[in-house]
Order: structure tokens, then C-alpha cells, then sequence
């Protein structure tokens, strides 16, 4: 079996699962959002359900539309204020709340071998830890919630193997952008993408959260990386686990293909609107000009990307006709990058830091872009209006290329700082 | 033509007829509703936004019984299932496309909105007339004069159609029994 297979048979009391089954997995967490969570809550409570199935295992984080934006969205936070109190359920109040797919694993709610299913798409973040994890949307969310059960049917895997070493400014990013590039939008389409080889054996544990959040760009159901080494010491870090994790796919596993990518031969990448496949070496757009950086979300906001940036940033001045955004994800994050002066980095080139959001990667708030408006964002998505106005373009990068362009008014290579 | 529907016991839809909008690959939940609008779970209120960042004018043309036809993986992007409550919320009656995107697939079986996959899907045009037997797994098109055969879901899924979705079915099996 692979390991997603393992993963979901050992959560459905089976010995064994194979691609194209359907089966009833028992779920490890339940997460909603400020927008995806009224609408479970209004299923759940429409059902006549009158508890949840365990109120540990179900998380609601109002990230999207916080600190909210106006009254309605205050309105539906209020719904999950309400619904945790009732119920007893986690929820992460404005101070304390981060971007969920960097807060959750920080607090240590994700870990190996779990399977976690969440109201985002971007649920599919935790595989980085070595965690079956999928996003659905609400109505699966109160099911869940009230059974701790889910229906799935087995995804069949596909091996990306990345071999050589990482180019100077090319992160977890730059590999998975590429690799969008390389199959497609919906090139693994109800799949599973494992992530293998010596590149990512070497790459750090914030990289492969990038990279396994953005499977659903290529309409994978998951992406998922075999804990390691790596695994472990930031899970001794951050949840205080120390247990050695023996969690991996088998030799003779099936897949449905191995894609071999070479990563030495990869530049920092860039996707042009308005598809996140629209990959290409950064150098192609090196005449296109920016009004706004983006650099945070649940793809790049960690402590890796804010000192990447940073690096960047260091002694420089945001051009005078950008706008350059910073949003550290967590709280925490937020904490660090003051403690190790990245923030005072950040405002004396210019920037402007915003606290924990999703606001802009989805056109919320927090820099919203107008009618032929153009941004580099760290983000996931640069569809048609995604970020704001119908006709405003966004173009996807890592934080080195984004912090650079912020720097010279045009999207360039960090090499040009 | 005036529209007609049949339904299942549970409450969804067994036979549709309708006016075809026509849509290309790659419709994402962008597309389908803003997320600036996503403050609300108000069926009618995005209703009144849906497809308008692509096609402004469709939530004011758009008829009761209308039938959404698109490419590939349309639905594809974000968890919102607020983009099919707004495709439903407009009175569509069923979206055919040549293939659907994970999550939106689930979202269309969970609430109600008949969602088919028709690799012939290019062929039926902006403004045909069709119909839609899911009995049967026929979709004929009366002004383009052609039938097709539609692979219906998994018995699995189809009970949860039937039984009126994905809560209908909790309420069942759980709720019902505690």
C-alpha cells in the first residue's frame, strides 16, 4: 500500500485498501473557517443533530474575513463563538487565531499517520507531516461532525521523485509551481501526489507545507510527504512528541505513474494569470510592473518565508509605486519575526504588516486590488478577480521574488537586488 | 419550452428539461461566486452574484429549469460550497460537464445539485433545449436532435441522492437512531 492507502485503511478498520474503493474512514479533526463554518453549523443544527461526536477533534478558525471586515462577516463569527461555546469545541479567538494551515500544525493538531479532513481546499497542507488530510466542503463538514465519520473513495497515488540540489531562491514553491506547470490544473485530478526523492528529503519542513498545500491546484485530493527525520524534530519542537514515526509507503506500493523531476534545473518560478500552471522562470516577466506584493497566506507565510523576504528586503525601499503587504500567519510567527528583527526590516523598507489574515490571497480585505491593478503574491490562486476587481492580474512566486519585485516596481529575479 | 422536473422521494431531482448556458474548462469557484460575497449563506443572495465575474449579465437572464453545460474540471478551487448553492439558488437544474472538480463533485451530491459527467459535453450549444433522464442516464438534446448515455453514480452515492443528500442520509442513519 502507499501511505495514503495505509492511512485511510487504518481509519476505516481495514487490513488493506486499494484505489477506487469506497469506504467509511474515521476522521482524527474536523476543521471550518469564518466562511465555510456557518453553513455546517446551520446543516448540523437543520439535521436536528444535538451534539457533536468529540469535541476535541473539531477546530473552527475565523481567519478569512478577520479581524472582520464588516458587519456581516462579524455576524458569522459570531455563529462559531456560539457554536464552540455550546459544544465545547476548539476555537481561536481574534489574538490568538492564525492563518489554519500554519496554525493548526503549530499547535500541534496534525500529526503523522492522522486523517484530517477540513471546509478549505487547502486542507491538503497537513500531508506535509505525513497526515492523510483533504478539503471538502461544509455539508461533508457537519456530517462529520456528527458522525466522526467520512465517506472517501481510495485515491489512486501518483510519485513525484525530485532529485539534485535546490537552486539558490528556489524553495518548496518553486518545485511545486513547476510541477503544476509540468501536469496541469487538473493534472492529478481525485489523486494522490506523494512527494519523494532527495530534494525533498532535504527540504525543510516549511517548504513541504507549501508544497502539499498547493496539490489542490493540480485538483489532487491530497499530497503528502513520509515523515522523517526532519518530521521529527519539528514535531519535538512544536507538540512535544518524541516517538520515532515508522510511517511509509511500500516497496511494491502501486502507482499510477512516477514523474521524475530533476531539481537542480529548476529557476524561481512564476505563474502568470490566470491559472497557477502558467509556470514559468521568473526572467520571462521581467517587464511586467506591479502595484502590489503580497507575501504571507497559508502557502507562504511561515517563519521560513518571512526571513526569506526579509533577506531580501534588508537595507532595501519598497518602490515608490508599490504597495508591499507583509502577513506573518501565526500569532507566533508574527513573534518571531519581531524577536529576530525582520519586522523592523520589513518597516524600514516600506512595507506594511498586516495581523494574521487570509484578507487579500482571496480578494477579502487587507489589499484588495482594483480595476486593472497588477500583484506578485506568495498566494496559491491567480484567478480571474481572485484577488479583487475582474480586470486585476495576480502572478504566484515565492517570498525572494516577491520581496524583489516590491523592490524594483517589476517583477524580477532576487539575482537583480 | 416550459420546464418540467420530476423529483425523488427525498426531495431531488429525477427528470429536468431546460435551456443550456454554456460555459468553457476550468470554471473555478472564483468564477462561480466572488468571495467577496461569501459574508453571507443566503441562497438567494448569491444567487444574485453567480458567474457575474465571467458573465455579468447571467444572474439576471438566467431562468428557472436552465442547464449549466461546461468543459473540464469545472467547480475546480476553493472548498465554497456556496458556489453550488448559488448555481442551485439560481434555479439551475443540473450542471453537465465533461469532467467535475473533487470537491465541487461532493458539494453537488451533498446539497442537491445534480452534477453530470458527458465527455460529448462540447457538443451540445449555448441556448439548445435539453432534457435530462437520471432514471435512465439520458440527456437528449431536442434542438441538436442527438441522445446520450450518462454513467450514472456509484449505488453508494446514488443513495445519497435519493435519500435527499448527504445530512438526509446522517439524519438516517444517525441522528434519527440516538
Amino acid at each position: 500500500m502507499t501511505i495514503s492507502e495505509k492511512i485511510i485503511a487504518a481509519h476505516s478498520d481495514r487490513e488493506s485498501v486499494s484505489a477506487g474503493e469506497f469506504v467509511e474512514s474515521r476522521v482524527d479533526l474536523v476543521l471550518a473557517n469564518d466562511i465555510t463554518a456557518p453553513l455546517a453549523i446551520e446543516e448540523f443544527e437543520k439535521a436536528g443533530a444535538k451534539k457533536v461526536f468529540d469535541p476535541k477533534k473539531i477546530v473552527l478558525v475565523p481567519d478569512h474575513f478577520t479581524p472582520c471586515k464588516d458587519i456581516k462577516s462579524a455576524e458569522l463569527v459570531k455563529t462559531l463563538r456560539r457554536f464552540a461555546k455550546a459544544h465545547k469545541v476548539r476555537f481561536y479567538e481574534i489574538g490568538r487565531v492564525g492563518i489554519e494551515h500554519a496554525l493548526l500544525p503549530e499547535e500541534g493538531l496534525t500529526l503523522p499517520g492522522d486523517f484530517i479532513i477540513g471546509a478549505d481546499s487547502h486542507t491538503c497542507t497537513y500531508g506535509a507531516v505525513g497526515a492523510f488530510s483533504t478539503g471538502m466542503g461544509s455539508t461533508d463538514i457537519a456530517a462529520a461532525m456528527v458522525t466522526g465519520r467520512v465517506w472517501i473513495k481510495v485515491p489512486v497515488s501518483i510519485k513525484f521523485n525530485y532529485t539534485g540540489k535546490r537552486n539558490k531562491y528556489v524553495g518548496g514553491k518553486d518545485l511545486i509551481l513547476y510541477t503544476i506547470g509540468r501536469i496541469g490544473v487538473d493534472g492529478a485530478s481525485y489523486k494522490s501526489m506523494e512527494f519523494t526523492g532527495e530534494t525533498i528529503s532535504n527540504l525543510p519542513m516549511d517548504d513541504r507545507f507549501t508544497m502539499c498545500n498547493m496539490a489542490i491546484e493540480a485538483g489532487a485530493k491530497n499530497g503528502i510527504i513520509a515523515p522523517d527525520e526532519l518530521t521529527q524534530m519539528y514535531l519535538e519542537e512544536v507538540a512535544g512528541r518524541s516517538q520515532e514515526i515508522k510511517l511509509k509507503s511500500d516497496a511494491y506500493a502501486k502507482y499510477e505513474k512516477t514523474i521524475e523531476i530533476d531539481a537542480g534545473k529548476i529557476q524561481p518560478q512564476v505563474s502568470a494569470p490566470h491559472l497557477p500552471s502558467n509556470a514559468k522562470n521568473v526572467e520571462e516577466f521581467s517587464e511586467v510592473k506591479i502595484d502590489q506584493s503580497v507575501i504571507g497566506s497559508c502557502t507562504n507565510g511561515r517563519i521560513t518565508d518571512m526571513r526569506r523576504a526579509a533577506g531580501i528586503m534588508n537595507g532595501q525601499t519598497v518602490h515608490p509605486e508599490v504597495r508591499c503587504i507583509i502577513i506573518p500567519a501565526t500569532q507566533k510567527i508574527y513573534g518571531q519575526a519581531l524577536k529576530e528583527g525582520l519586522i523592523e526590516i520589513f518597516l524600514n523598507a516600506g512595507c506594511v504588516i498586516s495581523p494574521p489574515t487570509c484578507g487579500p490571497c482571496l480578494g477579502g480585505h487587507m489589499g484588495v486590488l482594483g480595476k486593472g491593478e497588477v500583484a506578485i503574491a506568495t498566494t496559491n490562486r491567480n484567478f480571474i478577480g481572485r484577488m479583487g476587481h475582474s480586470e486585476s492580474y495576480v502572478y504566484l512566486s515565492n517570498p525572494e521574488v516577491a520581496a524583489a519585485s516590491a523592490v524594483k516596481g517589476k517583477i524580477c529575479h532576487p539575482d537583480m537586488i | 419550452m416550459e420546464h418540467e422536473e420530476k423529483f425523488y422521494s427525498g426531495g431531488n431531482i429525477m427528470e429536468a428539461s431546460g435551456r443550456v448556458w454554456k460555459f468553457g474548462d476550468h470554471i473555478n469557484t472564483d468564477d462561480i461566486i466572488a468571495a467577496r460575497y461569501l459574508n453571507t449563506t443566503d441562497g438567494k443572495e448569491l444567487a444574485a452574484h453567480c458567474m457575474e465575474t465571467i458573465m455579468p449579465d447571467f444572474p439576471g437572464k438566467v431562468h428557472q429549469g436552465d442547464i449549466i453545460v461546461a468543459g473540464e474540471n469545472f467547480g475546480c478551487g476553493s472548498s465554497r460550497e456556496h458556489a453550488p448553492i448559488s448555481i442551485k439558488g439560481c434555479g439551475i437544474s443540473a450542471v453537465i460537464a465533461k469532467s467535475f472538480a473533487r470537491i465541487f463533485l461532493r458539494n453537488c451530491i451533498n446539497i442537491g445539485l445534480p452534477a453530470i459527467e458527458l465527455p460529448e459535453a462540447e457538443e451540445i450549444n449555448e441556448g439548445d433545449e435539453i432534457s435530462i433522464d437520471f432514471e435512465n442516464g439520458v440527456i437528449k438534446n431536442i434542438t441538436g436532435k442527438k441522445e446520450y448515455k450518462f454513467a450514472k453514480y456509484p449505488e453508494f452515492l446514488q443513495g445519497i441522492i435519493k435519500t435527499g443528500g448527504l445530512m438526509k442520509w446522517v439524519q438516517e442513519k444517525h441522528i434519527k437512531s440516538e
